[in-house]
């Protein structure tokens, strides 16, 4: 896993133009190529032999010619059609990738060394050998039809092979890739849920509290324990229900609170009809860290923090406010602070489509600060079950932490 | 020797009375002045109360303890004599901070703070403290040496520049300064200096002046800073508007300017980007 969340080294950078990127994967490919050609020539030339004729190193030196023939045609086209194709749309580095990979660049050399392959092997192998073959026009002779369809055949078969082969190891690197960032967007993902800021702050107040108040400091403990094991677990499940989300908030508010002191006031509201329904797990997480990170940790006078859940029509809707230094100051904050929101936003995108919306708005009120909206579509009634009465009983739907 | 003096800034509560309760057990004849829990509050206090220590956390309300402490070394007074205090800053997590404070030799400390960190430190504050009784160096020198750290320490954060990943603001072209529903755009080649004032910036060129909405801190990034000359934390200057500088006494540095009337002051830890070729 650490080999792919490397940074690309820049040696190995994509590069920027279509011709630099063709240029660069026939540099790649060039021994499969020969040795594909190579042992296509070889092939043809045993079996020219086998059907009596000329000697077997004539026959050679002929497939061979028309073999390289066929070869330098397809890869001068290729790198013609790459140039021409970076002169219509200059500086598209993304499309320079997908370009190499397509059917596009393959298919007019391929013609080109169909149709002229043949005759200018011949004429090398004609120079090569001091043979004069028999001209490729004259298809009475028994030996031109066999050398054209031979040659015709060669050039198909290699240039289908070489182009499959090109095609799977293109796929392969695709897909390599599609994992790598995977995996980078996994350990982004924690790493925003595990900042270590966070984490060291909160460490450095239980160190104090240990001394001060023994009970304090294991009740502090406890709430991050269970924030730390939230946090690692929550991209194995897939939902969890609503009241398990508030719970895990007011962890991390209880956390907070310890932190802040009174310069933090916290409210949820979840009202009991909704404590079962299944939510992806810390959706709404990264909203409350902003509120408090961009929100009401930079504001003087700290202020207040209201998570609530409400039904509206077929949309559950949750919202995040905070009284604190509004978006405007947020929008300064540091690089890197937006990757909470918009993986909150990637994540509803992947669940319900257009139906879920996460809308963030300046509070209009005395109190200023900002509003997060999260909207997304309640479960059709029958998956969503009544919550059961253990699960109403098991905290109090409005903690005050 | 007189009783040495601390200040320490640091907006949780509970760190506050842990660094206190350490360096109380650590340091018994440190006697500390006041706890402060904001950037703002931890200049004013500082500049009130004149202490030899300053214990400052980075990440505050406000403004950073970086930032507190390069307005100190601004405003601090020279005329009693007494030395710019020896400044510590404490911080969490900050790969980009430890590597400037170790490159600058700026005293640091790490949260959760140890023992043994905290015990080091202060033998580092007890030994520059006896040292400056010992030999006493003119208040001037402790701050220019002061005002070199800082300065290195501003240099790494203007040179660190946005983090891999996130894009470079663009540079702006032309300040829109809204009034009512009016919009007035001002190109900002005609903009001699912009002054932070409260949660605006003023916009000043030779005819008038607007005010944005925008700190001067969002500003900065957008302006090529080539041309615009940051000379004061509230003061960006068009270096070609700049008509002549004068060094004055205390260090800071009166600017006058083409078109304008009034001067500008450049402070103390801007002063060297003034001096003759």
């Amino acid at each position: 896993m650490s080999a792919g969340l490397q940074p690309p080294d820049p040696g190995a950078r994509a590069p920027v133009s279509a011709l630099a990127a063709t240029w660069q994967r026939l540099r790649q490919t060039l021994w499969r190529q020969g040795a594909v050609v190579g042992t296509l020539c070889l092939g043809i030339a045993l079996l020219l032999t086998a059907q009596g004729g000329e000697g077997f190193w004539i026959n050679l030196a002929y497939s061979v010619s028309v073999g390289a023939s066929c070869t330098l045609i397809v890869d001068l086209t290729r790198l013609g059609a790459a140039a021409l194709h970076d002169r219509q749309h200059p500086a598209v580095d993304r499309a320079a990738a997908d370009y190499v990979d397509g059917w596009r660049s393959a298919i007019p050399g391929s013609l080109l060394a169909i149709l002229l392959g043949p005759p200018l092997g011949l004429t090398l192998g004609d120079a090569m050998t001091g043979v004069q073959a028999a001209p490729l026009l004259d298809l009475g002779a028994t030996s031109t039809r066999l050398t054209l369809v031979l040659s015709l055949l060669g050039t198909v078969v290699s240039v289908v092979v070489l182009s499959a082969l090109e095609r799977l190891s293109s796929a392969r690197t695709q897909a390599e890739a599609a994992q790598r960032q995977a995996a980078e967007h996994q350990l982004r993902l924690l790493q925003s849920q595990l900042e270590p800021h966070m984490l060291f702050n909160t460490l450095a107040n239980l160190r104090v509290l240990i001394g001060l108040d023994g009970a304090r400091a294991q009740d502090m403990l406890d709430h991050l324990i269970a924030y730390l094991r939230a946090t690692l677990q929550a991209s194995r499940q897939e939902t969890h229900p609503l009241a398990t989300e508030f719970e895990r908030i007011a962890d991390y508010l209880a956390l907070m609170a310890v932190r802040m002191g009174p310069r933090l006031r916290t409210a949820l509201d979840l009202p009991a009809e909704l404590r079962g329904l299944p939510v992806p797990p810390l959706l709404l997480q990264p909203l409350v860290e902003n509120a408090i990170k961009h929100g009401l940790e930079p504001h003087v006078q700290g202020g207040l923090i209201q998570v609530r859940a409400h039904r509206d029509g077929g949309d559950l809707v949750l919202t995040v406010r905070d009284t604190g230094a509004g978006l405007a100051a947020a929008s300064s904050a540091e690089p890197g602070s937006h990757f909470g929101l918009q993986q909150v936003r990637e994540r509803l995108a992947t669940l319900h489509g257009r139906r879920a919306s996460l809308r963030l708005q300046p509070a209009t009120d005395a109190q200023g600060g900002t509003w997060a909206t999260l909207r997304l579509p309640l479960p059709p009634p029958a998956t969503a079950p009544a919550p059961s009465a253990a699960e109403v009983d098991s905290k109090p739907s409005d903690t005050k932490a | 020797m007189s009783t040495p003096r601390a200040l320490i800034a640091e907006d949780e509560p509970l760190l506050a009375a842990g660094l206190r309760a350490d360096l109380a057990a650590l340091w018994p004849e440190l006697q500390v002045l006041a706890t402060v829990g904001d950037g703002p509050q931890a200049l004013a206090q500082a500049l009130a109360l004149r202490p030899q220590v300053c214990f400052l956390d980075i990440r505050m309300p406000g403004c950073s303890g970086l930032e507190a402490a390069q307005a100190l070394a601004e405003d601090w007074p020279e005329a009693d004599g007494q030395p710019f205090p020896l400044l510590v800053f404490v911080t969490a997590y900050d790969d980009y901070a430890l590597q400037a404070f170790q490159a600058q030799a700026v005293d640091y400390l790490v949260k959760p703070v140890d023992r043994t960190r905290l015990a080091a430190c202060v033998a580092r504050l007890q030994a520059r403290l006896a040292a400056t009784a010992a030999t006493p160096r003119s208040a001037a020198e402790a701050l220019e040496q002061a005002l070199l750290q800082l300065r290195g320490l501003l240099g790494a954060a203007a040179g660190a520049g946005p983090s891999p990943g996130t894009v470079p603001a663009p540079r702006l072209a032309v300040v829109q300064a809204q009034v009512g529903n009016l919009v007035h755009l001002v190109p900002v080649e005609d903009v001699l200096y912009f002054e932070a004032a409260d949660k605006y910036v003023r916009v000043v060129t030779a005819e008038r002046e607007h005010l944005i909405r925008l700190s001067l801190r969002e500003l900065l990034p957008q302006l090529d800073a080539q041309r615009f000359w940051q000379v004061h934390r509230g003061t960006v200057v068009q270096a070609r508007c700049v008509a002549s500088a004068r060094r004055e006494e205390s260090g800071k540095v009166t600017l006058t300017l083409r078109g304008r009337a009034e001067t500008l002051t450049a402070s103390r830890l801007y002063a060297h980007l003034f001096k003759g070729m």
